[in-house]
């Protein structure tokens, strides 16, 4: 009798001693190494989805890369949406601050980016909701950078951080 | 010997990363204590005060008008800000001088909110950098504990004519 309630016992501290170191670590490490998420949408075409909604693109989002806030021009970013804060939208970097973006459909015909933002654009334009709508994201919503597809198997690639040709800067920070 | 020591830097490393998990998680999702610094949440908030903020209600959407919370910079990510929400999505806010003549009002865009330092001579807030999106919010301030004397939760705005009568 005094025997099996040891072993009970025994199983259930052990448990509890996993429990504790496994969930915050991998809760963490989800939260500030790297994660996987679906994509959806059809805003990146041709880079993210070219299928449409047949089959969704799996991504893997590097948050590590991103913990400094240091994103490059081309690079295809996740962040967290500026008009639906339960929302993340994925989008490539046009520009850095203190750029200046010739927009595609915002009010304004040019926009210099403040300090501290970054303007996004998705690669199909016309069918994105970007900053072409809602101006320059603070870096602040960042969430993190989209390095490669991981699923389905035929489309494993390393994502390119290249800027489309058409979208090339009128002026940028470092031509002063 | 050597087989020892390098036991115990593998313990050491694996504690270290456990608590810095816990950590992590805690501060994340619970709360944690902050330093506030700056004058411009006078009186509310005095420079140098310790306060308790916590990051339940960023995350089940639940921050109302009235609640101060610590929010990233939206020109440096790399700081935070300590405000007062004056205005959610859809509020009225008055962007021109209460004493000016023309009166001029703008509505709190979806996603945002707007804030508002309680030392309204002395901060620079919405009404300098505009309507600041939820996303950025990290946390709401609820609690001061340092210094003693004025320890306990915080008191309601002073400037309660900012808040709209909607």
């Amino acid at each position: 009798m005094a025997q099996s309630q040891g072993w009970v016992r025994r199983y259930f501290k052990a448990f509890c001693k996993g429990f504790f170191v496994a969930v915050p670590v991998a809760v963490t490490f989800l939260d500030r190494v790297a994660c996987v998420a679906r994509v959806e949408g059809a805003s990146m075409q041709p880079s993210l989805n070219p299928g449409g909604s047949q089959s969704s693109d799996v991504v893997l989002l590097n948050h590590w890369k991103v913990r400094n806030f240091e994103v490059q021009r081309g690079d295809i970013v996740s962040l967290v949406s500026p008009k639906n804060p339960e929302q993340k939208i994925i989008k490539r970097v046009i520009a850095l601050e203190g750029d200046i973006v010739k927009t595609m459909g915002h009010k304004n015909r040019y926009v210099k980016v403040p300090r501290g933002h970054i303007w996004v654009e998705g690669d199909h334009h016309g069918h994105s909701f970007d900053s072409n709508s809602f101006g320059p994201v603070s870096l602040g919503l960042l969430h993190a950078h989209a390095t490669h597809i991981l699923w389905p198997p035929e489309r494993w690639q390393k994502l390119e951080s290249v800027l489309p040709p058409e979208r090339l800067l009128v002026q940028s920070e470092e031509d002063y | 010997m050597l087989r020892g020591v390098l036991g115990k830097t593998f313990r050491l490393v694996g504690y270290t990363i456990q608590y810095g998990c816990i950590a992590h998680c805690a501060f994340e999702y619970v709360g944690g204590v902050l330093m506030c610094s700056g004058p411009s949440m006078e009186p509310t908030i005095q420079n140098s005060d310790i306060v308790f903020a916590e990051n339940l209600s960023r995350h089940f959407y639940g921050i109302q008008r009235g609640d101060i919370v610590v929010a990233k910079s939206p020109s440096d990510p790399k700081s935070n800000i300590c405000k007062r929400v004056i205005g959610l999505e859809g509020d009225k806010i008055l962007t021109s001088s209460p004493a000016g003549f023309f009166k001029s009002h703008s509505y709190v865009p979806k996603g945002h909110v707007w804030l508002e330092g309680d030392n309204l001579q002395n901060s620079t807030d919405s009404r300098y950098y505009g309507p600041v999106p939820y996303g950025l919010i990290r946390g709401r301030i609820f609690l001061k504990i340092w210094p003693l004397n004025d320890f306990g939760f915080l008191r309601d705005s002073p400037n309660s004519h900012r808040f709209s009568d909607e």
